[in-house]
């Protein structure tokens, strides 16, 4: 894609000198407006010995880069701006002004505006990926010293807020079972959700189906909290359990999993249901033993990304399971504990060695979330469905 | 029973190769289409049940309330006259969550421009993929990562900001810790980054080719072909992105509650702290809440959940009709 851009825009000044005389270089500056035609047709005047239009050199970018960094930190340091923030901030203002304000001097209005957009791009990029990455880096540099063996088999049972120790063993067990029994629950039903609206669903219901799936995927994960809260805790009277929070779990993960294995189930061709019908077997038995085998790489990267990601919540595990410091093995009964809220409760506390605690859950989690999905992309990989191409 | 399966079969008898005059349908074919349609009704019952069960709890907290439930800036659920109202929580949620839109619109419309048009093809896909995985970093360690590292980078920004624009009153600030508004909206704008990005992505990607080497054929440069194809093609693609994204920011509990510092009332400066949002609030106050408390957190609730299902609806509609009209 690249390519073919520098290409052309290399190609354009001298496909427009080759032709005879003005109407060619007209051509030449294809914005269409006035202002363009009249600078070419002056700068031909100017120099009619150069067939190329002035362009900045190739390192002009990586100089203005390295030229708006220094601005940036000497303003810094001269100002006495505390925050590398500002740094930043002026260091990249200053690039996105100096880009167009050389391009401008040197090759045209025209490039100028690219540059400018093109700047402007590589600045939001390098803007998003800051705080990302930071956030990645402070968790692993503050995380991995708090997390050990001991860490990881112990639970926080007696342990005080500002002492030091404690594990998270409760909090890992707890999240194992609660994304389990979410997954219980909501794997089949949205398994043959997907089914149905491939397979069988036309009409109105099919759309309306569709467009709350759509809708549900966006339900603020606190709200499914309190639905359950009030259904299940509130009017049927039960207690905190792991089980009340593994319900609202499933409500936020089925509409992930009816999502992804209806995209895999569209891509499996139709011929081959065709076959299968053709040699007289039941369309339940074909989805069953065609359909869903060949799109078994997808459904389960599906299944995974959603575990991943229902892992990873604590607003219903706030309002269901409720939070406890000692081990309980049983989902069923009893307040469980669950590695966000670990760490939540811990940052809560407010003391150094909670602190240290908290990040080291966060790393843990955040291994845990992305070793489910490193794994999805793996089957991903290794079971892309095979398409007709 | 019989009246779903005259339903369904003859648009599928028209689709599969299936001769019509078979018409005894198989025992195992009526089970399996039967309940795979009764997984489908289950999603719309969860909805439907989400919403009655949210609004008979929201019933009994309203109509107990002492003040306005629009209205009153407190939230003295636990009083025994109760007394409370959303009108602060409704300030902060949407000042917060329009904030971060403002923020990571552009910004994610510049990375997906990036990823699709500007990066080298290798670092593209990598990047589309690092994206993703962003997207399922968990808000409580966004949350914990604003709160122990975003808000005090904050202060020096924040005074800049008063230096300059403090006369307006929006950016006023006092040099206490940055748990504010302001601060809740940057760190939601690098959440919602990664979800308006992959969607803008894709709308991205499908624009159709021949537009774009007709424009290169004229000579335009790459952003004269991204502003004369890519973005007319993609507007609505943006538009119900950044919806998804106002969605999520709407609802996101954890990493309001740890980095704002709540109080109940309306601040006018959105770098000082004070406010809240629906979510954050009912995450704070429900260890603490009486059986009134809950149910007024429950009506709270409600609120954000048609806010919420407002927005997406919207998104999706959109989104629904760009499909219709472009294939």
């Amino acid at each position: 894609m690249s390519d073919t851009v520098k290409d052309l825009n290399g190609r354009t000044p001298a496909t427009a000198a080759t032709g005879k005389d003005g109407a060619a270089a007209d051509g030449g500056s294809p914005g269409g407006e006035g202002r363009n035609g009249k600078r070419s047709g002056s700068t031909r005047v100017l120099r009619p010995a150069t067939l190329k239009q002035p362009r900045l050199p190739r390192w002009a970018p990586a100089a203005l880069v390295a030229g708006s960094l220094g601005v940036g930190v000497l303003t810094g340091v001269l100002g006495g701006l505390e925050s590398r923030l500002q740094w930043g901030l002026i260091a990249a203002l200053v690039f996105v002004a100096a880009t167009f304000a050389v391009t401008t001097i040197v090759e045209g209005r025209r490039q100028a505006t690219d540059r400018l957009a093109a700047s402007l791009v590589w600045t939001s990029f390098v803007v998003a990926i800051l705080p990302l990455a930071s956030l990645l880096w402070e968790t692993i540099a503050r995380g991995i010293p708090g997390v050990s063996w001991y860490f990881l088999t112990h639970s926080m049972n007696g342990v005080l807020s500002w002492q030091e120790g404690g594990g998270i063993y409760h909090a890992l067990l707890g999240t194992v079972q609660q994304v389990l029994l979410a997954s219980v629950i909501a794997i089949p039903i949205g398994l043959l959700t997907a089914v149905y609206l491939v397979e069988y669903g036309r009409g109105r219901l099919a759309k309306t189906i569709t467009f709350f799936v759509d809708v549900m995927t966006g339900i603020p994960s606190i709200v499914a909290g309190l639905f359950v809260l009030s259904m299940w805790i509130m009017m049927l009277g039960f207690g905190y359990s792991g089980f009340a929070g593994a319900l609202a779990l499933s409500i936020l993960m089925m509409p992930i999993v009816v999502r992804s294995t209806e995209e895999m189930l569209k891509l499996v061709p139709g011929e081959l249901r065709e076959a299968s019908l053709a040699l007289g077997v039941p369309k339940w038995r074909t989805i069953l033993k065609v359909v869903l085998p060949t799109a078994i790489g997808g459904i389960t990267t599906g299944v995974m990304l959603a575990l991943a990601r229902i892992a990873g919540e604590t607003a219903p595990i706030i309002l269901l399971v409720f939070g406890s410091n000692m081990i309980n093995s049983n989902p069923f009964e009893g307040a469980q504990s669950s590695l966000p809220l670990f760490v939540y409760e811990q940052w809560a506390f407010g003391t150094e060695s909670a602190y240290d605690r908290a990040w080291a859950a966060a790393l843990v989690l955040i291994a845990f979330i992305m070793i489910l999905n490193l794994v999805a992309r793996g089957i991903a990989r290794w079971k892309a469905p095979k398409t007709g191409r | 029973m019989p009246a779903i399966q005259t339903d369904s079969s003859p648009p599928g008898g028209g689709l599969e190769p299936e001769p019509r005059r078979t018409s005894a349908v198989r025992p195992g074919d009526r089970i399996f289409s039967g309940l795979s349609k009764g997984a489908g009704i289950t999603l719309l019952v969860i909805m439907a049940a989400i919403a009655v069960f949210l609004s008979i709890r929201a019933a009994v907290a309203i109509e107990a309330n002492d003040g306005n439930f629009l209205t009153t800036f407190e939230w003295d659920a636990n009083a025994s006259p109760p007394y409370f109202g959303i009108a602060v929580l409704l300030f902060g949620t949407v000042v917060s969550s329009v904030i971060a839109m403002v923020l990571a619109v552009p910004v994610a419309v510049g990375i997906a421009l990036f990823i699709s048009h500007y990066a080298p093809r290798r670092v593209a896909g990598i990047l589309g993929y690092v994206v993703d995985l962003l997207a399922a970093v968990p808000s409580i360690i966004y949350g914990l990562w604003g709160a122990l590292f975003l808000v005090p980078q904050m202060t020096g920004l924040y005074s800049w900001l008063d230096q300059f624009l403090g006369w307006t009153g929006v950016f006023a600030y006092d040099n206490t810790p940055a748990r504010s508004l302001m601060t809740v909206g940057i760190l939601l704008a690098i959440m919602i980054l990664p979800i308006i990005t992959s969607v803008t992505r894709e709308i991205f990607k499908q624009t159709p080719k021949a537009h774009e080497e007709a424009a290169l054929a004229l000579g335009a440069t790459r952003w004269e072909v991204i502003r004369m194809t890519v973005l007319p093609f993609g507007r609505s693609g943006v538009i119900s992105a950044s919806m998804l994204g106002l969605g999520r920011a709407l609802g996101e509990t954890m990493a309001v509650a740890t980095v704002l510092s709540p109080a109940f009332l309306i601040n006018i400066s959105l770098l000082e702290s004070g406010g809240g949002t629906f979510a954050q609030n009912i995450a704070s106050q429900f260890k603490e809440a009486g059986s009134m408390g809950r149910d007024a957190l429950i009506a709270s609730g409600l609120v954000l959940f048609l806010l919420t299902l407002l927005v997406n609806g919207a998104a999706r509609l959109i989104i629904a009709r760009r499909k219709e009209f472009t294939s």
